[in-house]
């Protein structure tokens, strides 16, 4: 929070360019990862996902940080805008995630244990 | 803004207006704010899809499978490097967005100016191709059928490959005409018809005793599925779809409704319908953003050549913009997670 007063702003190329390249890096693995699936990740569950697909959302939401922080430039404003924002909606889209994921998954116990007939 | 004390601190001007106690403009902070509702309206959808998926969980289509071609290569299996293109497209018009921004606060109007056009061009290129991968998702490509039952069965030959309809089914000499708006009695037509009619494809079938169905369903390799007797032996792989025996696949075909060909909001030939509801409905509305963000863009580019912000001597609107052509990017980096990848 160096200048959030001084308002003389400098320029930030460099690291713009540098996120561009860990940006880009992230989603080649993520396309690679995708296209090969490796065994190793794909056939061993971790809380009823396997684990490729926490890879790909822990590799998401670190593309998600650096796009908030760096290029639209979360890390110069104050504390007070950064808790509204971000707080604010990652709170809610968990809250959201584990009320509609539990539903659903209790929906999905429901039609595969009942007499409820749909592959014919 | 520099001049005036806007920390909020001045009790004697606390009510007087001019305060910015989040250090951020006006203007700024209201785009944030839009962010926020806007994001949480992103992650509605795509929690409702995460909801539709784990309640399906056994037969979601593989996206794998449906997003497999690249432009000017024909037949050729690529699975995701087209839509991984679109993000790097994406992404690059962020960096020439935040360059812009950069440049404006250098107040150096002509970088800024080719900064926001390059912006521009990538938000085209990047609708362009989502109109051309929605192009190849409602054409579809192998065909199928949904039988009585409302699932999807797609047909496979015996090393387990997708056929396409068009490799088997007969022509038959029988002639079902699409219902015309001059033919109907009332307000009534229908969307154009399939190439086959159901009894072609059965007919088809019939007459090529290497082929087999594949459900929606998905094989996990348990010990019920392995003594599952009504499945292929041999052919059925963990985390892809069953493979039935050539009776069990008699019994399915003989249960045929309706031939699939494509994607459209009620039937699609790539399994679960809700699969292509929300593909629809989610990237629509994000190319919808996007379309949006060329457009506002644009009027700010043009401002910036006009020279509006030379004249204000600050160049804050692009950085306004900016956050929300970032934002963009930002949903389609969870889309492109959720509807490609996972």
């Amino acid at each position: 929070m160096a200048h959030d007063h001084a308002h003389e702003h400098v320029s930030n190329t460099k690291r713009i360019w540098m996120v561009f390249a860990l940006l880009s890096v992230v989603t080649t693995v993520e396309v690679y990862l995708g296209i090969t699936r490796p065994d190793f990740l794909y056939m061993h569950n971790f809380i009823s996902m396997n684990l490729l697909n926490w890879v790909f959302i822990i590799l998401t939401l670190y593309k998600a940080y650096y796009i908030v922080w760096a290029f639209m430039h979360m890390e110069g404003e104050r504390s007070s805008l950064r808790w509204a924002v971000v707080a604010t909606v990652i709170f809610l889209a968990l809250y959201l995630l584990f009320i509609l994921l539990v539903e659903a998954d209790y929906i999905f116990e429901v039609f595969k244990n009942s007499t409820i007939k749909w592959n014919f | 803004m520099g001049a005036k004390d806007t920390s909020g601190n001045n009790t004697e001007n606390v009510w007087g207006g001019g305060n910015e106690p989040m250090g951020a403009s006006y203007g700024k902070l209201m785009m944030w704010f839009f962010i926020v509702s806007d994001a949480l309206t992103f992650t509605g959808f795509l929690a409702a899809y995460g909801f539709s998926r784990f309640k399906f969980i056994d037969n979601w289509p593989i996206a794998d499978e449906v997003f497999t071609h690249f432009p000017f290569m024909h037949g050729v299996d690529a699975p995701m490097y087209y839509v991984a293109l679109m993000t790097f497209i994406l992404i690059f018009s962020s960096v020439t967005m935040v360059l812009a921004v950069d440049a404006g606060h250098q107040m150096k109007q002509k970088k800024v100016a080719i900064y926001m056009l390059l912006t521009i061009v990538g938000g085209l290129i990047f609708v362009g191709s989502q109109a051309w991968e929605w192009k190849n998702f409602i054409k579809g490509e192998h065909g199928a059928m949904e039988t009585k039952g409302g699932s999807i069965i797609q047909f496979v030959n015996a090393e387990g490959e997708r056929v396409k309809l068009t490799d088997f089914a007969v022509t038959l000499p029988e002639e079902r005409e699409e219902l015309k708006r001059s033919n109907g009695r009332w307000f009534m037509s229908e969307g154009s018809l399939p190439t086959y009619s159901v009894a072609e494809v059965q007919a088809g079938f019939k007459a090529h005793p290497e082929l087999l169905v594949r459900t929606e369903k998905i094989y996990r390799d348990t010990k019920e599925d392995r003594e599952n007797k009504k499945l292929q032996p041999g052919l059925n792989k963990n985390k892809h779809r069953e493979i039935l025996t050539r009776a069990e696949s008699e019994i399915m075909v003989s249960n045929g409704a309706i031939v699939v060909e494509g994607a459209n909001l009620h039937h699609n030939e790539y399994g679960s319908k809700l699969f292509a509801d929300f593909f629809f409905f989610i990237t629509g509305f994000h190319g919808f953003h996007v379309f949006s963000g060329v457009i506002i863009n644009f009027i700010i580019f043009l401002n910036v050549v006009l020279g509006t912000y030379e004249k204000r001597r600050t160049y804050e609107m692009v950085e306004k913009v900016g956050l929300y052509w970032h934002f963009v990017d930002l949903v389609w980096v969870f889309v492109f997670t959720f509807f490609y990848l996972v």
